[in-house]
């Protein structure tokens, strides 16, 4: 006879009560793994989905994930010309937040090298990837933005074209694609009285250097974009990414272009380490600490829980006893009922994930085999919790139910 | 009369309780025995050493010394249990009390049925049988209802019928109608005697009741921890 489903039964409102109230404290557990993997992801999805070997950063920065990172556009022709090199290709990431329709919008945009790049690689939930070489848009969901609608930044309209899920920066801002060079304009957009000064000040530079002597068209070109004047201009671009050719050795192509004294040179799988060891590194070890507390408060309780439990039932167990029960009949009456404590409780905490989760902020990912850990969690919680009581529910004697 | 060995017999058993000034002596050289069939009353004042006694039958407790025996089997020899003391209560004893002591969560019948499974009855003959000892003491209508939902007369005839599920040699009963008035005291006292008598079990009733000791076959009484009386009032069956 299975006395612990028959008293559940029996108490089936406290029981209920109980499941749910540690149900929320698992579905927090969860959540903060979740919020964890969901970091992890956003941070590292831009550099996976990139697919590049090496990147190609300014010299002693750790690349534009880490820190500002600014390489000359014609870095692209300079390791184009290295042997082993199949694609370079310029990288801008920076991030902004501009007022639309009275709500902060905030996105980090991503300059892609077009053409050869137009966004067929991200995961287009609507719309298309890019078409022009100008004035249109990839965004991300999250940022709140329907294909067809426009956007003003700086003193361009950029277009919708089409929409991404789950594509966010490690910052979970949502990520907004545009072309390398409409990402430059968004990015150094000034005021005409900023670009009239700026125009002054490259006269003076000039003046002050051997080309500017040399060179005297170099002052009627100073008017012109930053992009048209690299010798002006300061470097613009995040970085450069570089494809090597199959049968060429990506260790020795980048040792070439780590020689290079104006630039670093990392492979996808450094960025990565570089990205989680950072900003990442201290998230996890935050949410770690917050985890492990969480774990032992929620064992505290269900050992209470479990405790109290078994002291209602003190007398009980001392008539069971008295009439000859076995001990492993009373420990299965206290193991049980929190087993199927625990089971309830992480049943309620898994439908929660399902629904909550997702109206998150910020991607909360829950993997199968971190189901399968915290199911493990709950199911040793529940065992040691149920220590205590089994240890009392031991002690009583069976002469206590004359008393 | 029974000619075989006692349902359960108590040799020159001693109680004592503390040390030196906080000493308490429970019982002094009590012996007694039981015969199968036989319906025996124990009285005595609170404090007489009443609960000891049936705690030492009960095989609840074991005495400072003394000896006890179960159907002629030597159980507590020299105050020291001679085997698994809960196994013999298990198999060979049936307690009654003051309160019918049902288990909350459990309805009627399963209150019946748990005593059979902890006594390892197979669950089809457990079922039969709980059906049978609930409808003989009249309750088997309410054989699904929890013990809230009962009277307390019904629930200590279910306490009853658990009490007899496992087929006992020995019935203890420690007041079991003191919470009951007094014409279904004295019925449950008749339901005693008729199951001592038809089932063969020794009964040891404790009872401050004296309107219904004629239904007894002996009446013992205690003092101090001392036998004072062990009369019989009718002959054993």
């Amino acid at each position: 006879m299975n006395l612990a489903a028959r008293d559940i039964r029996h108490n089936l409102g406290r029981f209920v009560l109980t499941s749910l109230g540690l149900g929320l404290l698992v579905v927090i557990v969860m959540g903060m793994g979740g919020i964890y993997r969901g970091i992890v992801e956003d941070a590292t999805l831009l550099v996976d989905r990139l697919d590049a070997d090496l990147w190609i950063v300014q010299r002693d920065t750790k690349g534009p994930f880490a820190e500002i990172s600014r390489v000359p556009i014609a870095l692209e022709d300079r390791a184009l010309a290295v042997q082993g090199v199949a694609s370079a290709r310029r990288f801008v990431t920076h991030t902004i937040q501009r007022d639309y329709h009275g709500r902060p919008l905030r996105m980090a945009v991503v300059g892609l090298a077009w053409p050869h790049d137009r966004g067929d690689w991200l995961p287009l939930l609507a719309g298309r990837s890019l078409r022009q070489g100008h004035y249109e848009m990839i965004a991300d969901r999250s940022l709140g933005l329907a294909p067809g609608q426009l956007l003003r930044l700086g003193k361009d309209e950029y277009t919708v074209v089409g929409l991404t899920s789950g594509m966010v920066s490690s910052a979970g801002d949502g990520l907004a694609f545009f072309t390398a060079s409409d990402a430059l304009a968004i990015q150094f957009d000034t005021s005409p009285e900023s670009t009239r000064l700026e125009r002054a000040a490259r006269r003076a530079r000039a003046e002050r250097i051997d080309l500017g002597a040399t060179q005297p068209t170099l002052f009627e070109r100073a008017r012109l974009p930053n992009a048209q004047i690299p010798a002006l201009g300061p470097p613009q671009v995040s970085a450069v990414l570089v494809n090597v050719k199959p049968g060429y050795d990506t260790a020795a192509v980048a040792a070439t272009l780590d020689a290079w004294p104006d630039v670093s040179v990392f492979s996808s799988a450094q960025q990565r380490q570089l990205l989680l060891r950072g900003p990442v590194d201290k998230a996890r070890r935050q949410i770690g600490m917050f985890r492990t507390l969480l774990v032992v408060i929620s064992a505290i309780i269900v050992a209470l829980i479990l405790y109290t439990l078994t002291l209602d039932k003190l007398h009980d167990i001392a008539l069971l006893k008295l009439i000859g029960a076995r001990d492993s009949l009373i420990l299965a009456l206290v193991l049980q009922e929190a087993l199927m404590l625990g089971a309830a409780a992480y049943l309620i905490a898994y439908l929660a994930a399902q629904r909550l989760f997702p109206h998150f902020p910020r991607r909360v990912i829950v993997t199968p085999d971190m189901y399968l850990w915290l199911a493990g969690a709950v199911t040793v919680i529940c065992v040691l919790g149920s220590l205590l009581g089994i240890w009392r529910a031991m002690r009583v004697e069976a002469r206590e139910v004359l008393t | 009369m029974n000619t075989g060995p006692p349902a359960i017999e108590v040799r020159s058993a001693w109680q004592v309780y503390g040390q030196g000034e906080t000493r308490v002596v429970a019982l002094r050289d009590a012996s007694l025995s039981i015969a199968h069939g036989e319906v025996v009353a124990l009285l005595g004042p609170s404090g007489s050493g009443k609960s000891t006694l049936l705690s030492i039958m009960g095989m609840i407790a074991t005495p400072t010394s003394g000896d006890v025996l179960l159907d002629g089997r030597q159980i507590v020899r020299a105050g020291q249990a001679m085997g698994d003391l809960r196994r013999i209560r298990r198999e060979h004893l049936g307690f009654v009390f003051q309160k019918a002591n049902l288990i909350p969560f459990l309805t009627a019948m399963e209150n019946v049925l748990v005593a059979l499974d902890i006594a390892d009855v197979p669950p089809a003959a457990a079922r039969a049988r709980a059906r049978d000892l609930l409808a003989a003491l009249g309750v088997a209508d309410r054989a699904h209802h929890h013990p809230a939902k009962l009277s307390g007369g019904q629930q200590q005839r279910v306490a009853i019928a658990r009490a007899l599920a496992n087929r006992p040699s020995l019935l203890l009963a420690d007041e079991p109608t003191a919470a009951l008035d007094g014409k279904l005291g004295r019925q449950v006292m008749e339901l005693f005697r008729d199951l001592g008598h038809t089932h063969g079990a020794g009964v040891l009733v404790v009872t401050h009741d004296h309107r219904a000791l004629d239904v007894f076959d002996r009446v013992v009484e205690l003092e101090d921890g001392i036998i004072t009386r062990d009369e019989p009032r009718r002959p054993v069956h």
